[in-house]
């Protein structure tokens, strides 16, 4: 690897990273403006035109916040949970492919970090990593209450893997790869996952809002029952970085369900585009239509969470168990056949 | 070579601190450490899938389900059972002729020359599935009868016995 490689790598990590913070900072003004929205009010409208300087208020006043720890907590590993939160919230976008090759002049720059072979089962481990800092944070806190939220976060997050695993298992049949990049150069066009896999899609969003503990599946941090669940004991900016984890989550499994199933950087057309704009520009429309997934993902996770109230405990055990892993093995039998009957 | 023997020591590192923690969550968490540097010896020797799957599967799913109930049972030094001497000392005895076996096992073996893999890329997903599907089917397929059993064991122990009246 030359150094300039190593130097584009590095700049496209920084701006990736840049970007799925400031998609997390100002996913919370979004979620706050549309929650006004839903329940016909106006929201923040404070901070700068439109209250659109409410996220840098927020951080600010996060920082400025006292630090607790309480006496109690075990030190270290207090500092650690959300820590380790947010630190595998921000791992996950490495093996995303962003966009076609882009070609400046001679150089062909690889919109994606890394292009691993395993780059699906990586997504996966970084999922089932996730509820390390939640686990390790409620039990640091030496709180009834935080106890509870994080066995909670940890019983739902394995039992909702289950099914994410098989539904991705019927897609890998369909693509026949591990690999992202392959599977997004797969759908060029319009010939996206989706229209194979329908199924499996809906069984993923169902486990991608269960995993990053989104309404109605918020049952960790279900503050009627369990005070403020895992992060009761945490301030400033500790309490921070577990809820910025959550929307940088939001994030990259909008990222995740846009490449896997709906045609990632691809869009009708785009042939036609990236001959007219040149190899320069062309690659980047794509992105920009990615994005624009992204973003309808997101709002996607909003609406449902200011539409659908949460569910009490043993009915999301009920619908892990009993309806989506029996569905997700169907929906893998019925892929196999049809694709036996199609060869 | 020398990333090798970093993170040979880091694995040997953490697993002491496993069985010295006075605390068996941060036991657990130090498992979890030398299940990591198990990943990363995988991949050094280029088993990407084994590295992978070893972390989701450990490391994921394993080790969460032991932090799970550690958490759950609140294991303390008041509910801790107290060892008695005789215990105690023939722990002692146990471990000292575990050691002298191992150590003249080692002595009684010679160094091993480096295994060089044929083909260096049959740690890949692709190479790894046609070598388990082709040659080692029949194999692949009974150790999955095994793990079906193990769960209508676990099944069997968890019902309830019907009532005899």
């Amino acid at each position: 690897m030359e150094l300039t490689d190593i130097i584009v790598k590095f700049i496209l990590v920084f701006i990736i990273f840049a970007i799925s913070l400031v998609i997390a900072m100002y996913s919370t003004y979004a979620e706050r403006k549309i929650a006004a929205f839903f329940q016909d009010r106006i929201g923040p409208n404070r901070a700068g035109p439109w209250g659109i300087f409410q996220p840098l208020a927020d951080g600010g006043k996060m920082f400025l916040k006292e630090e607790i720890i309480p006496t109690n907590a075990s030190g270290f590993l207090f500092i650690a949970g959300p820590s380790l939160a947010i630190m595998t919230a921000c791992i996950g976008s490495a093996v995303i492919p962003w966009g076609q090759k882009l070609t400046i002049g001679s150089h062909v720059i690889d919109l994606q970090v890394a292009d691993i072979n395993v780059g699906v089962l990586y997504i996966f481990g970084v999922v089932s990593l996730g509820v390390y800092g939640v686990m390790i944070g409620g039990w640091a806190s030496n709180n009834k209450y935080s106890l509870l939220g994080a066995i909670r976060a940890a019983s739902q997050n394995i039992s909702y893997e289950i099914s994410m695993g098989l539904s991705i298992i019927a897609l890998l049949m369909v693509t026949g790869t591990l690999s992202l990049r392959q599977i997004a150069e797969q759908q060029h066009g319009w010939h996206w996952n989706i229209l194979y896999q329908p199924v499996g899609f809906l069984l993923f969003i169902v486990c991608a809002f269960a995993e990053t503990n989104r309404t109605p599946f918020d049952l960790p941090e279900c503050e009627t029952e369990l005070v403020g669940g895992y992060h009761t004991e945490y301030s400033s900016m500790k309490l921070g970085f577990y809820l910025f984890s959550e929307y940088i989550n939001m994030f990259i499994s909008s990222a995740v369900m846009a490449t896997l199933y709906w045609g990632g950087y691809n869009y009708p057309g785009m042939d036609w585009v990236l001959a007219h704009t040149g190899p320069a520009i062309g690659p980047l429309i794509g992105t920009a239509v990615l994005f624009a997934k992204i973003f309808l993902f997101i709002f996607f996770f909003m609406w449902v969470r200011w539409t659908i109230p949460r569910f009490r405990y043993d009915q999301l055990m009920d619908l892990g168990w009993k309806i989506l892993i029996p569905l997700a093995i169907a929906n893998i039998v019925i892929t196999g056949i049809v694709i036996t009957l199609i060869k | 070579m020398n990333t090798f023997y970093f993170i040979a020591f880091l694995s040997i590192f953490f697993s002491i601190l496993v069985i010295t923690a006075k605390n068996p969550v941060h036991s657990i968490l130090y498992l979890i450490l030398t299940f990591f540097t198990f990943t990363i010896h995988y991949i050094l020797l280029n088993a990407q899938f084994l590295a992978i799957v070893n972390f989701i599967v450990y490391m994921g799913a394993i080790l969460v389900l032991f932090l799970y109930t550690l958490m759950l049972i609140n294991l303390n030094k008041e509910s801790e059972p107290a060892k008695s001497n005789l215990v105690k000392i023939a722990g002692v005895i146990g471990g000292c002729c575990f050691l002298v076996t191992i150590i003249a096992s080692i002595k009684a073996l010679g160094a091993s020359p480096a295994v060089v893999l044929k083909d260096p890329s049959l740690g890949l997903v692709k190479n790894l599935g046609k070598v388990l599907f082709n040659e080692y089917l029949l194999p692949f397929e009974i150790s999955s009868v095994l793990l079906l059993s193990a769960m209508v064991g676990a099944v069997l122990l968890a019902t309830k016995e019907p009532k005899t009246t």
